[in-house]
C-alpha cells in the first residue's frame, strides 16, 4: 500500500517538468498531454497529500490551458481541501473554483469545509474560502454559508472584510432571504472610512443597482456624500454608476447630484474617471442643458485626440447622445464622416451607427450617396456594413424616410452591383415588397430590374442571385410596364441562367411564362381589335389607364413596341427561343425547375398548334381555332393579371375559428413544454389577393363580433399561445383594427399629406394618369401601402425573474421597512424553500453517510470526520449563542416554514427603520 | 462587472484564464477561440475595444502577450485598461521584469496574484504595495509548509533507502 504511494511521491512529475516536457513536444504534444493525464489519475488517488495536490495543480494546469475535462478529480480535490496545509488548501481551492460548476455532485460535500475555513484564524484562508465561494455558491451554499459571511462583514481584519463585502453580492443574487440578515451591515460599511471597504461596498451597490435601482434610493443620501467626498478614482466611477441607474427615477436627487458630476468632470485629469461622468451626463442627465453642454465639450476633446481608444469612446458617447440631442452629432458631423476612414474598423462602425442616427428624410439621398461610395472603396466586411444599414435604416417603419421610390430603387440596383455586395436577401425583400406596395414605382422598378437581368456577368456572383430572382419576379409579374418583354425574354432565358441555384431558375422560369403570356396578349388579343380588349382588361387599371391617357389609343402600348414591336415573326421566334432554351430543363434533378418547364412547354405546344399554325395561313379559313388560342390566351393572361398585395400582419386574426376546433384543449400544456422557445421578429411578409383578404375580414369581423362572447376564453389562450410560439403564426396585428384594411389614419408617417385611403387611392390612380418619366424631387410621396401592423409586434413575454424580484424585494423590505407587504416574492418562495429544507436534511444525512463510508475505508479520514464534527459541533453552538445575542441570524438548516418566517420577522424588528411604505423621503435634504 | 480574463500569446496559446462567470468547458473553448481570431487579427494602434455578444472585450498587449477582459457594455473601458496595466505592474513586480515564460511557469502565482487583485469579477485591491505584501505572506505560508514536507519527504527517501540496502 505505502509502497506506489511512496515511489510516486519520489517520482512525481512537477508541474515545472510538466510544462517544460510540454513545450519540448513539437508534434506529439496531445500523446504527451493523454499520458501526463494517466500519470494524474493515479498520482491523485494517493494517500499521500503533498502527491495529490501536485498532481491537482498539474491537471489544473491542463484543464485550464489546455482545456481537459478535469470533473473526475471533484472529489480529491475536496480530500486535498481538508489538508491542514495552507499550500495544499490553496491549490485544491483554485481547483474547485475552475472546475466546480451547479451540478457538480460532490458540491454538497463542499459545505462543511468551507464554514471551517471562514472562521479560521488565518485570515488567508478567509479569504481562499470567500473567494471559493464567490465563484461556486449556488442556492445552498448561499443560504447555509450566509451566517458566516454576516459575521465576516463586520470583521476587524480589513483584509477579510473587504472580500466579505464582495463575496456578499453574489450570495444576494443565489440567496434573496439573506438580504435580510446582512443588508444592515452592508450599509454600515458604506459608513466606512477606509477607502477598500468603500471601494468594494461601492462596486456591490453598483452591480444590485443595476439589476433594481428604485430599492437603493432610499441610500442616496450616503452614495451623494462618497461621491462628493471620495479621493479615489476607482470610488467616484462606481458611485457614478449608481447615480446613473438613480438619477432618472427621482427628479430632486439629479437636481441636486448634476453639479457635483460637472465639478468633478471639470476638475478630474484621470481619463476614465472624466468618460464616466460625461456618460452619466449623457444617459442620465440629458435635460440639464448646461451639463450637457459641458458633457459635449469634453466629448469633442476626445473626438479630436491622438487616442483611438478615446476617439472611439468619444463616438460611443455621441450615439449616446444621439438619441436625445441630434444637435451633437450634427455639431460634430465632420469628425463623424471623417472616422468613416479611420483604419480601425470599430471606430468605423461606430461612426456609421451615428452617420444613420442623422438620416431623415431631407438628407437620406445625399448620404446614402456618401456612404454608397464609401462602400464602393472599403473592405468587403465594412461594405456590408454599410449596405446593412443604409438598407435597415431606408426600410425602417414601411419605408418611412423614402419619399422619392424611384431613387431608391434604383439605388437598391446599383448597391446590388457593388462588388462586395452580401446583402441579396434584404435587397431581394426589399425590391419585392416596393413592387408590392408601392404602385408608382413599378416602372422604375422594372427598368432596374431588366437592367440586372440583361448583364450576363451578374450570373456568375452567387450572392446576386437572391437580387436577381427578385428581379426575375418582379419583371415577370409587373412585365405591362416593360419598354421590351422580347428582350426581357431573352435575358431570362439566356444560357448562363444556368448557374443559378434551381429554386431561382423556378422563378425565371414562371417569369418567362408571364412574360409571355404578356407578349402573347398583347399581340393576339389586343392587337386585334384594341376598343375590346380595353374591356376585357379592365383589371389592369394601370395599363388600360396609360393607355388612355396618350394621345392615341395606343400610346403607352405603342412605347412598348416602338423599340422591338412584337410580330408575329417575333412571337415565333420566341416560342422557338422558348423551346429551345427550356427542352434541355425537362430532364432536370429539381423537380420544381422540371415542373415549371414542362407547363411552359405544355402552354407553348398549345399555342403553337392552335394559333400559330393558323396565323400563319392569313388568318381566313381557320379563325376558329384563332379564336380558341386567343380564348385561352386570355384566360391565363387572366389569371396572371390580377394584382398580389401585401399581407396584413393581422391576416391570421381574420381567419374565423372552424366550428369542430377546440382551441382550449392542450395547449395550456404547450405552454409549459415550450415556454423556453425564444420569439423570432416577424418582419416577414407574405404574399396573397388582397380583395379576398377584404371578403375574409369583413366576414370574420362579424364572426367575432357574434361569438367574441364564448371565444374570449379560447382566444386569450390563442393570444397566449401565439406569443411563445410566434414563429408558427403570421405576425398579428391588433384585433380592434381588422375591418380596415389599409388604415394608415392614425399613422404617424402618412398623416401629413395624405389621411384617407380611399381617397388616396383615388388620388394615386388620378396622378398616374399625368405621364411622368423623370419624376422630380419636389413630388409627393407615394402612397406605400401599409396594413395594419406594427401595431403590436409580439413583444417577447416578460419572463418574472423570480430571483431579481425577490433580492430586491428583499433590500426593499429592508429599506423601506414596509413590515405590511410580504413581498410576493418571498410567499411564493415558502414552499419552495421548506421544500429546500428538507432537501438540506437529507442533503445532511448523505454527507454524514458518506464519511462514514469514507470512514470505515480508512483511518485517517475517520480521524479527519472526528475533528471536523467536533469542530462543527462547537460551532453550531456559537452559532446559537450568537442567535440569542442578535436575534438576527437566519435559522440553520433544519427549520422549517414557520418558525423561518417568525425568525425573519424578528431579523427586522431591529432594523428600526421607521415605516415609509411607498413614500420617497426627501433624502438629500 | 468582468466576465472572465483571458491572456492570449500573440501565437493563440492561452497562458492564463479566469472566469467570473459561469461557462461551461465547451463555451470556455469556444470563446477563446472566437475572441483570439477577432484579437490577434488586429493590427497596432487601433482601439483596444472590441465588442463581442453584447458584451465589451477590453484587451491591452504588452509585449508578446495580449490581456483581456470581458466586461458589461455600460463598464468604464478606460478603467478596466487601468487595471490591466495594474496587473501588469503587480506582475512586474513580483517577477522582477515580468516576460512570458515567468507566467508560462509560474502559472499558478500569475492566477493568486490575480486572487488578490479582483474577486467576483471586481477590483479589491488597488495598491500595488499591498498586493505585492499579501502575495509575499502567502508565499512563505507555502513556503514553510513546502520545508516541512520536504524534510519529510527527505526522512522517508532515507528510510526507503536504509529499508532497500
Amino acid at each position: 500500500m505505502s509502497g506506489p504511494s511512496l515511489m510516486d511521491s519520489l517520482f512525481q512529475r512537477t508541474l515545472e517538468d510538466l510544462i517544460k516536457g510540454l513545450r519540448q513536444q513539437l508534434i506529439g504534444e496531445q500523446a504527451f498531454i493523454s499520458k501526463a493525464l494517466e500519470e494524474i489519475r493515479k498520482e491523485i488517488k494517493s494517500t499521500d497529500l503533498s502527491t495529490k495536490s501536485t498532481a491537482l495543480l498539474k491537471l489544473c494546469y491542463l484543464s485550464n490551458l489546455h482545456f481537459h475535462d478535469m470533473s473526475f478529480a471533484a472529489f480529491h480535490a475536496l480530500e486535498v481541501l481538508s489538508s491542514p496545509r495552507f499550500s495544499h488548501k490553496k491549490i485544491a481551492y483554485h481547483a474547485i473554483s475552475l472546475s466546480f460548476h451547479d451540478s457538480t455532485p460532490v458540491l454538497l460535500l463542499i459545505t462543511n469545509h468551507l464554514r471551517k475555513d471562514l472562521t479560521s484564524t488565518n485570515e488567508f484562508e478567509v479569504s481562499l474560502s470567500l473567494q471559493c465561494l464567490s465563484r461556486i455558491a449556488n442556492v445552498d451554499l448561499a443560504r447555509d454559508l450566509t451566517p458566516e459571511v454576516f459575521t465576516l462583514l463586520s470583521s476587524n481584519k480589513l483584509y477579510v472584510r473587504k472580500r466579505a463585502v464582495a463575496v456578499v453580492l453574489r450570495v444576494f443574487e443565489k440567496y434573496p432571504d439573506s438580504v435580510r440578515v446582512c443588508f444592515k451591515r452592508l450599509v454600515e460599511n458604506l459608513e466606512n472610512y477606509d477607502p477598500q471597504i468603500l471601494s468594494a461596498v461601492v462596486g456591490v451597490f453598483s452591480e444590485l443597482a443595476c439589476k433594481d435601482p428604485r430599492s437603493y434610493l432610499p441610500l442616496a443620501p450616503e452614495f451623494y456624500k462618497i461621491l462628493v467626498d471620495s479621493k479615489s478614482n476607482w470610488i467616484s466611477i462606481k458611485v457614478l454608476k449608481i447615480f446613473a441607474k438613480l438619477a432618472p427615477l427621482e427628479p430632486r436627487l439629479s437636481n441636486r447630484v448634476v453639479e457635483p458630476i460637472c465639478d468633478l468632470m471639470r476638475k478630474t485629469g484621470a481619463k476614465s474617471l472624466l468618460f464616466e461622468c460625461v456618460r452619466t451626463v449623457v444617459t442620465s442627465f440629458s435635460e440639464y442643458e448646461s451639463a450637457v453642454r459641458l458633457a459635449v465639450g469634453k466629448i469633442r476633446e476626445f473626438l479630436v485626440d491622438e487616442d483611438p481608444n478615446l476617439k472611439y469612446l468619444g463616438l460611443h458617447a455621441l450615439s449616446i447622445v444621439a438619441s436625445k440631442h441630434l444637435w451633437v452629432v450634427s455639431e460634430n458631423k465632420e469628425v463623424v464622416i471623417k472616422s468613416l476612414s479611420d483604419p480601425d474598423p470599430n471606430i468605423k462602425i461606430e461612426s456609421l451607427r451615428l452617420v444613420m442616427a442623422m438620416v431623415s428624410e431631407h438628407n437620406v439621398a445625399e448620404i446614402s450617396k456618401v456612404l454608397v461610395n464609401y462602400a464602393l472603396k472599403s473592405d468587403p466586411l465594412f461594405c456590408n456594413e454599410i449596405l446593412g444599414s443604409i438598407l435597415s435604416t431606408c426600410s425602417r417603419n414601411v419605408y418611412e424616410i423614402i419619399v422619392d421610390f424611384d431613387w431608391y430603387v434604383s439605388l437598391l440596383g446599383e448597391m446590388s452591383r457593388i462588388p462586395h455586395c452580401q446583402m441579396g436577401e434584404e435587397i431581394e425583400n426589399q425590391l419585392i415588397d416596393i413592387g408590392l406596395r408601392v404602385k408608382d414605382v413599378r416602372l422604375e422598378l422594372v427598368r432596374v430590374a431588366r437592367d440586372l437581368l440583361i448583364d450576363p456577368a451578374l450570373l456568375g456572383n452567387s450572392f446576386l442571385h437572391r437580387v436577381l430572382s427578385a428581379a426575375a419576379w418582379v419583371s415577370g409579374e409587373y412585365v405591362e410596364f416593360s419598354r421590351n418583354p422580347l428582350e426581357l425574354m431573352e435575358a431570362l432565358l439566356q444560357p448562363r441562367t444556368s448557374l443559378l441555384p434551381p429554386s431561382i431558375m423556378a422563378i425565371y422560369i414562371q417569369s418567362a411564362f408571364k412574360v409571355l403570356v404578356f407578349c402573347l396578349h398583347t399581340c393576339f388579343v389586343r392587337g386585334g381589335s384594341t376598343a375590346g380588349v380595353s374591356a376585357s382588361a379592365s383589371y389592369e387599371s394601370f395599363d388600360d389607364l396609360s393607355i388612355e391617357n396618350g394621345a392615341g389609343s395606343t400610346v403607352a402600348h405603342g412605347q412598348t413596341c416602338t423599340s422591338a414591336p412584337i410580330t408575329n415573326e417575333s412571337i415565333v421566334n420566341l416560342l422557338k427561343l422558348v423551346e429551345l432554351a427550356l427542352s434541355p430543363l425537362l430532364g432536370s434533378h429539381d423537380v420544381e425547375v422540371q415542373e415549371r418547364a414542362r407547363n411552359l412547354l405544355g402552354f407553348v405546344d398549345l399555342i403553337k398548334l392552335e394559333a400559330l399554325n393558323s396565323l400563319g395561313q392569313e388568318e381566313n379559313d381557320s379563325e376558329q381555332k384563332g379564336v380558341e388560342a386567343t380564348k385561352i390566351i386570355r384566360l391565363v393572361h387572366d389569371a396572371f393579371s390580377k394584382e398580389l398585395g401585401p399581407v396584413s400582419l393581422s391576416a391570421q386574426g381574420k381567419v374565423p375559428v372552424p366550428d369542430g376546433l377546440t382551441l382550449n384543449e392542450n395547449l395550456g400544456d404547450l405552454e409549459t413544454i415550450c415556454s423556453d422557445i425564444e420569439l423570432p421578429s416577424s418582419n416577414t411578409f407574405s404574399f396573397g389577393y388582397p380583395s379576398e383578404e377584404k371578403d375574409v375580414s369583413s366576414f370574420s369581423n362579424l364572426q367575432i363580433k357574434e361569438d367574441s362572447g364564448q371565444s374570449n376564453e379560447s382566444t386569450s389562450l390563442l393570444a397566449e399561445h401565439r406569443k411563445r410560439h410566434g414563429l408558427y403564426y403570421l405576425p398579428s396585428g391588433k384585433n380592434e383594427v381588422i375591418s380596415n384594411d389599409y388604415p394608415p389614419a392614425n399613422d404617424p408617417a402618412l398623416q401629413g399629406d395624405n389621411n384617407d385611403t380611399a381617397s388616396d387611392l383615388v388620388k394615386l390612380t388620378a396622378e398616374s394618369l399625368v405621364p411622368k418619366r423623370k419624376p422630380n424631387h419636389s413630388k409627393p410621396r407615394p402612397v406605400v401601402v401599409k396594413l395594419d401592423e406594427a401595431d403590436e409586434k409580439p413583444v417577447a413575454v416578460k419572463h418574472p425573474e423570480s430571483r431579481d424580484d425577490s433580492l430586491s424585494g428583499a433590500v426593499r423590505d429592508i429599506l423601506f421597512g414596509s413590515e405590511d407587504i410580504l413581498p410576493t416574492s418571498s410567499r411564493s418562495n415558502l414552499p419552495s424553500s421548506n421544500r429546500k429544507g428538507k432537501e438540506k436534511q437529507h442533503m445532511i444525512t448523505q454527507v454524514e453517510s458518506k464519511e462514514n463510508v469514507v470512514g470505515d475505508g480508512n483511518s485517517s479520514s475517520r480521524r479527519r470526520k472526528d475533528h471536523s464534527h467536533g469542530k462543527e459541533r462547537r460551532h453550531r453552538k456559537k452559532n446559537a449563542e450568537e442567535r440569542n445575542e442578535t436575534d438576527r441570524k437566519e435559522k440553520e438548516s433544519s427549520s422549517n416554514h414557520p418558525r423561518r418566517h417568525k425568525s425573519r420577522q424578528r431579523a427586522e424588528e431591529p432594523l428600526k427603520v421607521p415605516p415609509q411604505t411607498s413614500v420617497i423621503p426627501d433624502f438629500l435634504l | 462587472m468582468i466576465h472572465f480574463v483571458l491572456l492570449i500569446s500573440r501565437q493563440g496559446k492561452v497562458r492564463l484564464t479566469k472566469w467570473y462567470s459561469p461557462y461551461s468547458q465547451k463555451e470556455r473553448t469556444k470563446v477563446i477561440r472566437e475572441l483570439s481570431g477577432l484579437i490577434l487579427t488586429r493590427g497596432p494602434k487601433l482601439c483596444n475595444f472590441v465588442e463581442w455578444r453584447g458584451l465589451r472585450v477590453v484587451y491591452k498587449r504588452y509585449a508578446s502577450l495580449y490581456f483581456c477582459m470581458c466586461i458589461d457594455e455600460d463598464d468604464n473601458e478606460l478603467e478596466i485598461l487601468e487595471i490591466i496595466h495594474h496587473y501588469v505592474e503587480v506582475l512586474d513586480r513580483y517577477f522582477g521584469s515580468v516576460c512570458e515564460l515567468d507566467l508560462i511557469y509560474n502559472f499558478h502565482k500569475a492566477y493568486f496574484i490575480l486572487d488578490e487583485l479582483l474577486i467576483a469579477g471586481e477590483l479589491q485591491e488597488p495598491s500595488k504595495r499591498t498586493v505585492a505584501r499579501l502575495v509575499a505572506a502567502q508565499d512563505s505560508l507555502v513556503e514553510t509548509a513546502k520545508e516541512q514536507t520536504s524534510s519529510i519527504t527527505n526522512i522517508i527517501a532515507q528510510v526507503a533507502n536504509t529499508a532497500s540496502l
